[in-house]
């Protein structure tokens, strides 16, 4: 069980050429937490990574790790396991000598690094792989590997760099899950990088938004999703429909209804509500104004997407079951769960 | 039909190659006088000590020449890719600029270097090794950048770096076994260049084995023969060992 230390980024700038790549980001993170940073490609979130594990060099700004200033210190000596987004396995060694060789740099013994090795191994289920080499696993398995070799050498800091990117779906939530579960079994301070928010949302215990090289929110999932801080948070996590509302004394009116806004939003007069598809309600009724248009069943949800009066189409989630009687054409009303808005 | 084809094919080409070999080797073992069959050419190769000298020369030429490259071309090419992908144009450029330079304007061209060489590193052939890295720098050149294409060379140091290697364990441990076979290609093309290089060693009025040969040519035809087969064998058992090692390499 390895403790975790506490992580400081302090206003980190990157500049490459004309492009601020990080804008003063400041980014702290507890001891054993395990923070996901999401955004859109190019929003800096591998950037402040990179800089973390010593790969890069910030413009400006510093790192401390456990209270120490490392902004200086090489990657070799900042003692961080790393998994990247591209394979990264040493192809001329196998799976156990991949994890070994973190613990060789280190001086560990001979049978001393074997058998933590193999327990690393063991941890991601690749007790029966451990000979083979990278060419003769699959991507999954690659990762699971890389997860083992960074975390072999106990680091101080666990860096995973888009890890799940390159793999098909249903690996990818397998590893997701897995990534999880080892980390809290390790304890070690986690920094997940990630465009998915799904699974941001899935796996950590504050999930960082970032744009244009900067922070906008960094909250626990539910938090980020339920309560943006921003619009761009807002708009980039979860689905979003955009409906005209007029605001007055903390209420938005849309759609028929009031319902509270959020910290945020404008004081007053018009603007556009952000509206999450599951808390849109459809209500069949034969005198209703809206038109549903089609059904999209997703398992057990499904979506309905429902024209308003304006000819503005909207997006319902309901259960499938709910949804089962709609059929396109249907006349239904459209309304507004009772959830706090965010009007911009 | 295509398998007809194809051993016939392989007779031509294997008679186009093999004739000439076994010309020479039917040229070195004759007795021009006697008749019949001797030796002696092959024993002179040894007993003929200024060809003995040449050839010990040109093999350390090769060694010096093949680990100076390596130690000049491998890490600058890595640090190219890895630190200064903007020079990767240039260091190719002045890679293969030698190849484009007739080695006549090399050697009037380095005549004065050589003042300087000569005056502080003495009189030996095998000073010829700062020329001949710079003669195999093309096709070592494109020997190794071929290997480092074909691997993820960002990804596989930086992954090194952050399990605790230091610069030169990253190259000598990680980088340089999964370029091995480009390693081993650029060593033996360079090998073969530096064996098989004449007017260099000839206008510097170095003895090396090519000018050797050339020499002894003049006086003695069945032992210049039989010191240009054995160095023809001798590239022949060098490919043959790069073809197999890669090949062991690969399979496991």
């Amino acid at each position: 069980m390895t403790t975790g230390v506490g992580v400081e980024l302090n206003d980190l700038t990157r500049v490459y050429g004309t492009v601020r790549a990080l804008d003063g980001l400041t980014l702290h993170i507890e001891p054993g937490e395990f923070v996901a940073l999401l955004g859109p490609s190019g929003c800096g979130k591998t950037t402040a990574l990179r800089i973390l594990a010593g790969l890069d060099e910030a413009t400006s700004g510093t790192v401390s790790v456990g209270g120490r200033d490392v902004t200086s210190v090489p990657a070799n000596k900042r003692d961080m396991g790393m998994v990247f987004q591209a394979y990264s396995l040493f192809p001329h060694l196998t799976a156990l000598e991949n994890v070994e060789f973190g613990l060789k740099m280190r001086g560990r013994a001979k049978g001393d690094r074997t058998t933590r090795a193999t327990e690393m191994l063991d941890l991601v289920g690749l007790s029966a792989h451990l000979n083979k080499y990278a060419t003769e696993l699959s991507g999954g398995q690659q990762q699971r590997v890389a997860l083992a070799r960074a975390l072999a050498i106990q680091p101080s800091v666990l860096l995973l760099d888009e890890p799940l990117s390159a793999l098909d779906a249903k690996v990818r939530t397998q590893l997701r899950d897995e990534i999880r579960r080892v980390q809290l079994e390790v304890g070690t301070t986690t920094v997940f990088v990630t465009h998915d928010q799904e699974e941001a949302l899935a796996v950590a215990d504050r999930v960082g938004v970032m744009s244009q090289g900067r922070l906008e929110q960094l909250a626990p999932p539910a938090e980020v999703y339920a309560d943006p801080a921003t619009p761009f948070v807002a708009e980039f996590v979860g689905l979003n429909n955009k409906v005209p509302a007029e605001v007055t004394s903390g209420q938005a009116h849309l759609l028929g209804m009031s319902v509270p806004t959020l910290a945020g939003s404008i004081s007053s007069g018009a603007g556009t509500a952000l509206l999450r598809p599951e808390s849109v309600t459809v209500t069949a009724d034969p005198a209703g104004t809206s038109t549903v248009k089609s059904v999209a069943f997703l398992g057990p949800i499904s979506r309905v997407y429902v024209a308003l009066a304006d000819g503005a189409v909207i997006d319902a989630q309901l259960t499938s079951a709910a949804a089962r009687g709609f059929e396109p054409g249907a006349p239904v009303t459209v309304g507004v769960e009772q959830t706090r808005l965010l009007v911009v | 039909m295509r398998t007809a084809a194809r051993g016939a094919l392989w007779l031509l080409f294997g008679a186009f190659f093999l004739f000439p070999l076994y010309a020479m080797a039917d040229f070195s073992t004759r007795n021009l006088i006697k008749g019949g069959r001797t030796g002696a050419a092959w024993a002179n190769l040894f007993a003929d000590d200024a060809l003995y000298q040449a050839i010990v020369t040109s093999l350390l030429l090769a060694v010096l020449t093949v680990v100076a490259m390596l130690v000049v071309l491998v890490p600058t090419m890595i640090w190219v890719r890895l630190r200064t992908p903007w020079a990767k144009g240039v260091v190719e450029f002045m890679c293969l600029l030698p190849l484009t330079i007739p080695a006549l304007v090399i050697v009037v061209g380095l005549k004065n270097v050589y003042l300087w060489v000569t005056y502080l590193l003495g009189e030996s052939a095998l000073t010829l090794t700062f020329v001949y890295v710079v003669v195999v720098l093309p096709f070592a050149y494109r020997a190794l950048d071929a290997a480092l294409s074909a691997i993820d060379l960002k990804t596989l140091a930086e992954a090194a770096r952050s399990l605790g290697a230091g610069w030169p364990t990253t190259m000598l441990r990680v980088v340089v076994p999964n370029i091995w076979s480009g390693v081993l290609s650029a060593a033996f093309i360079s090998v073969a260049v530096v064996l098989g290089e004449y007017t260099i060693a000839s206008l510097s009025g170095f003895q090396t084995l090519q000018v050797q040969i050339v020499a002894i040519g003049k006086s003695d035809g069945p032992t210049s023969v039989a010191a240009s087969l054995a160095v023809l064998l001798f590239g022949f058992v060098l490919l043959l060992g790069l073809s197999l090692l890669t090949r062991r390499r690969r399979s496991s």
